[in-house]
């Protein structure tokens, strides 16, 4: 029983990280329908420039503040320059550009930082706690992705640009018309989803260790995690990444084995896509012809 | 026109079978690679070029194909060409059985069904359960096939591996030529263009889509049966994500909805990490991304594409 509450609470640790993406995942693909396959890279190259700010001297939380912002800064731009001309263009030319940045993030890391495996500092340090079943780290970092996820709930419930960017969003035409510059409010919008990804990489990677292709596990699960709840619905992106965790925890402990934890995330993909393919909470998308 | 372009194959094929006598021995290895990738990418192109479906994931049917002919080759003492039709029907029906789930939807559920299945496919070939079959993380080494005695030309293994690859890598192209030309072509391209149209007219869309799925699954498994027995060795960490992405580069290089395209794009594939990897590591990878995106950019139809419009040009030209 202790150690099924162990995979449990350290399910629900990792279960952040893919609510997380898979939350970054669903807000791009709200507002412009495509998947972003370079999510995950992104994600890692934020967190080798928050190793490379923690090395040179910088104290942890202004790296995590410095990280954060720059990767707002990327994914705006990534936005203005390479998709904003891809706008309209068939489902075959965006796959071709997000599988293009995931190539060019992926080399440049390695290029830059190499491939060999890499500590990342966690500041989250001390005794495990609630008895011992759950690591400082992973009680941190769960706070901290629920509070990114609470803030992102807010900000989109709240303010009044959150309100504005779900409207560009939901309806661009109107939008528009109402003198809402849409183009920024989509560009903000992957600003926040590469922010989003970052912190998730920098709480990931403690655990999973830092190098190039630490992502591309985390990725899938996240694409597990969000069709699971519905990739048109963000909060049940969020509970299907928490969901994808605790499953992908106990599965690989009494079920298939750590081999086949990938495996197992490509199951749950192909099932709910047989069975609902709108996701536990996604709405059936009804299109008139 | 059909004639026209019917004899430049034929003689692209005869000055590629030329070049056996020509080049040394790692060159026709390369050579041999060419024609893997180039058929690899004909599977490929099938079903993303012709009817519209994105795959992210036909490195993993090229990993199934190549180890249907190791398993086949190492354990049961197959011949090398008996191999092939094994590989094709287990490929095909792979295809088949992943694309009915993931075919009814959007295309964005294919690539990302496909992709799932791409980073999956290393941790199922290691699977210890299969490890008799697979060899496991070590994978299965192979011996080339020697040619057969009794030859008009003496030719040493690698000229008749060449030649072999060669042979049907050419009878597989002039079949694909033939089923996009024909009917199921036409419908295939109708998917692709206008669903409710082509529903309309009577296409049942589902099936097409599932079972071209499958046709460009069995094309890149044999590919992979070829690859398999010119590297003369399988292991999980040759079949990763990266294989897949490779040849969807090769594919978008080449020119997505084009039976020529996939010979530039298996070159390309085949030939430039050699180049690039001489600068660093990471390279390849680097040049592929910035390729993509700048062909998305710039030249959509790809190098076949692009071939296309200036000989046209060029053809209207008063002399």
């Amino acid at each position: 029983m202790d150690e099924f509450l162990h995979q449990v609470l350290s399910g629900v640790a990792s279960g952040g990280i893919y609510a997380s993406v898979a939350l970054a995942l669903v807000m791009i693909f709200q507002a412009t329908h495509h998947v972003n396959f370079a999510q995950g890279e992104m994600a890692m190259f934020s967190t080798f420039i928050a190793l490379a700010l923690i090395e040179a001297g910088v104290p942890y939380w202004g790296a995590f503040a410095i990280t954060v912002l720059l990767s707002l800064i990327l994914g705006a731009a990534i936005q203005r320059v390479l998709l904003t001309p891809m706008a309209g263009s068939p489902v075959l030319a965006s796959v071709g550009v997000f599988i293009g940045l995931l190539l060019i993030f992926n080399s440049i890391a390695g290029w830059l930082f190499g491939y060999t495996l890499k500590p990342f500092p966690t500041p989250f340090e001390g005794p495990p706690v609630l008895g011992g079943f759950v690591t400082r780290h992973d009680l941190g970092s769960t706070a901290v992705t629920l509070a990114v996820l609470g803030g992102v709930y807010g900000f989109f419930r709240f303010t009044n640009l959150g309100l504005a960017m779900r409207a560009a969003a939901y309806n661009p035409v109107s939008s528009r018309l109402m003198g809402i510059r849409v183009g920024r409010m989509l560009a903000l919008g992957w600003g926040l989803a590469a922010a989003i990804g970052a912190i998730a990489g920098m709480m990931v990677a403690p655990v999973v260790f830092l190098d190039p292709n630490m992502m591309s596990g985390v990725l899938l699960y996240a694409f597990a995690g969000a069709l699971l709840g519905g990739i048109s619905n963000p909060l049940g992106a969020v509970f299907g990444g928490f969901a994808i965790g605790v499953i992908e925890n106990l599965a690989g402990a009494y079920l298939v084995g750590p081999e086949l934890k990938l495996t197992l995330a490509l199951a749950i993909i192909v099932a709910v896509l047989t069975v609902r393919p709108a996701g536990l909470f996604g709405r059936t998308v009804v299109s008139r012809v | 026109m059909r004639v026209l372009r019917f004899l430049a194959g034929l003689l692209f094929v005869a000055a590629a079978a030329g070049l056996a006598f020509a080049v040394s021995d790692y060159r026709l290895f390369q050579l041999t690679t060419v024609a893997v990738y180039a058929v690899a990418i004909l599977g490929l192109a099938l079903v993303t070029g012709f009817n519209g479906q994105i795959s992210l994931g036909h490195g993993a049917f090229y990993a199934v194909g190549a180890y249907v002919t190791a398993i086949l080759m190492a354990h049961y003492g197959v011949p090398y060409w008996a191999t092939l039709p094994a590989s094709a029907a287990i490929c095909a029906a792979l295809g088949f059985l992943i694309g009915l789930p993931a075919l009814r939807l959007g295309g964005l559920y294919l690539a990302l069904t496909t992709f799932a299945l791409a980073v999956a496919t290393p941790q199922l070939l290691k699977y210890h359960a299969f490890e008799g079959w697979t060899g496991g993380v070590q994978g299965l080494v192979l011996d080339k096939p020697d040619p057969p005695p009794g030859l008009p030309l003496p030719l040493n293994a690698d000229q008749w591996l060449y030649l072999c690859t060669l042979g049907v890598s050419a009878v597989l192209f002039l079949l694909a030529a033939n089923l996009v030309r024909g009917r199921i072509g036409l419908a295939m391209r109708a998917v692709r263009d206008h669903p409710l149209a082509a529903e309309a007219t009577g296409i049942d869309v589902a099936l097409l889509k599932t079972r071209t799925f499958a046709v460009s699954a069995m094309v890149t498994g044999v590919a992979g049966s070829m690859g398999a027995v010119a590297v003369g060795f399988v292991a999980p960490d040759s079949f990763t994500v990266m294989l897949s992405i490779t040849l969807f580069v090769g594919l978008v290089v080449g020119g997505v909805a084009s039976v020529a395209g996939p010979v530039f794009g298996g070159a390309f594939i085949a030939f430039l990490p050699n180049i690039a990897e001489d600068i660093s590591k990471a390279a390849p990878g680097a040049v592929y991304g910035v390729v993509l995106i700048a062909f998305m950019f710039l030249l959509p139809s790809g190098v076949a594409g692009g071939l296309g419009r200036l000989l046209r040009r060029a053809a209207r030209r008063p002399a």
